[in-house]
């Protein structure tokens, strides 16, 4: 699971208002080479949580030296914009659980795909 | 109800029917692979997404991801999400460039508000219409899935679900639940004279009003909407029309056949001065 779909991610559990952040429990974490596209990393930076991505990289210990405030005039930063996709596409989440913040719930995450299905009486 | 064992959402539900071996099929059959990429295809095209923009996209019942392959060649991102364990290994092993999510679609989309540009589907729709267990309500499954991929859904974004329908009451179901979740648009038939190569994509937009939905391929012919008046044509009326079909083998015949097969999607030579023309006696 790359952190792009965690700071999307939120928990669906039946009840729960705002499942957002989901804790990451991550026993195995591993970076893999994505091409880099900066138009797409600059058109996604509005949408993304920043705060939640700077707390979720620094769980999995891939925090390096991303700034905890967003730069602005981040569309000309090349280097802040790759600092950016390294973290978002291609630092991985292998093995380990979610947790949604709210009711507790884990959602475990197996060879990198997140396990979000509900038991019935949570649906 | 009628009961067919050709239909794989009537044998068993998803996430068993798409076991090890079933995955396999999605990896080794040619014939699956490629109506699986022509479909998926079609949805993009469908999609009308800005060109020459990479976007972030979902695909729902992605399985093994040759649909996402499509989306990856385009130069887009995306985050697929499939009921079946089998099927997303068969994806992790062919190493496809988007990110799965094991989840099921009737219980609802776990994604913030306004993440993705589009969504598409590939075959996956028709299965919430079975109440797989005693507390299945395809209903409610629908309208959860559609309500929680609207909001999903960016403002002004589309989703095509390439979907095979058993009856007019389950399209029926299907769409009354999306409109009912806020969405508009309708279904697009592509070759809708052919019984082989028609296709169904239901064409859903997300919070935009007035756009005209796209035409299905072939389907020119095929006026569905046509209000409930005589068209005037300034034809006259042709006498052969009237004593039925023309003789086999004359070019009447030949012609209404190539515009038959024309309108069936297959692939037919242009009408020419050659066109069932006469050899010469003495050739």
């Amino acid at each position: 699971m790359k952190l792009l779909t965690h700071n999307m991610l939120t928990s669906h559990v039946k009840g729960v208002t705002k499942g957002y952040p989901l804790l990451i429990k991550a026993t195995e974490v591993t970076v893999r080479e994505v091409e880099f596209n900066p138009e797409f990393v600059s058109r996604m930076i509005p949408k993304l949580e920043w705060s939640a991505l700077v707390q979720a990289a620094d769980w999995i210990g891939h925090l390096q030296d991303l700034p905890t405030e967003l730069v602005t005039d981040y569309e000309k930063n090349e280097d802040f914009l790759r600092k950016v996709h390294r973290v978002l596409l291609e630092v991985e989440v292998l093995e380990g659980c979610l947790q949604c913040p709210e009711s507790g719930r884990e959602f475990p995450i197996s060879r990198g795909v997140p396990n979000m299905l509900l038991n019935e009486d949570e649906a | 109800m009628s009961f067919s064992c050709r239909r794989p959402e009537h044998m068993a539900p998803p996430e068993i029917f798409y076991n090890e071996v079933e995955a396999k099929k999605y990896s080794q059959n040619s014939r699956m692979i490629e109506i699986q990429s022509q479909m998926s295809e079609r949805a993009v095209e469908l999609l009308n997404l800005t060109e020459d923009q990479p976007c972030f996209l979902l695909d729902v019942g992605c399985g093994s991801g040759l649909s996402g392959d499509n989306l990856s060649e385009e130069g887009h991102f995306w985050v697929g999400v499939d009921i079946s364990t089998a099927m997303l290994d068969v994806a992790l092993e062919r190493e496809v460039k988007g990110d799965l999510v094991l989840g099921d679609m009737g219980q609802g989309m776990p994604f913030r508000p306004g993440t993705f540009d589009g969504c598409i589907s590939i075959s996956a729709l028709q299965w919430l219409c079975n109440a797989d267990k005693k507390t299945h309500s395809p209903h409610k499954r629908l309208y959860t899935f559609f309500s929680t991929l609207y909001s999903a859904l960016a403002r002004g974004a589309r989703a095509v679900f390439q979907i095979y329908p058993e009856n007019s009451e389950q399209l029926e179901l299907i769409t009354s639940q999306a409109m009912k979740a806020g969405f508009s648009g309708g279904m697009v038939v592509d070759y809708p004279n052919s019984t082989k190569a028609k296709k169904f994509f239901l064409c859903l937009f997300a919070g935009v009003l007035s756009v005209t939905l796209p035409k299905g391929l072939g389907a020119e012919t095929a006026e569905r909407g046509v209000p409930n008046q005589v068209q005037f044509t300034g034809q006259r009326f042709r006498f052969k029309n009237m004593k039925g079909k023309s003789a086999k083998k004359s070019k009447d015949w030949i012609l209404e056949k190539k515009e038959r097969r024309r309108r069936q999607g297959r692939e037919v030579r242009a009408d020419t001065k050659y066109t069932g023309r006469h050899r010469r006696p003495k050739f």
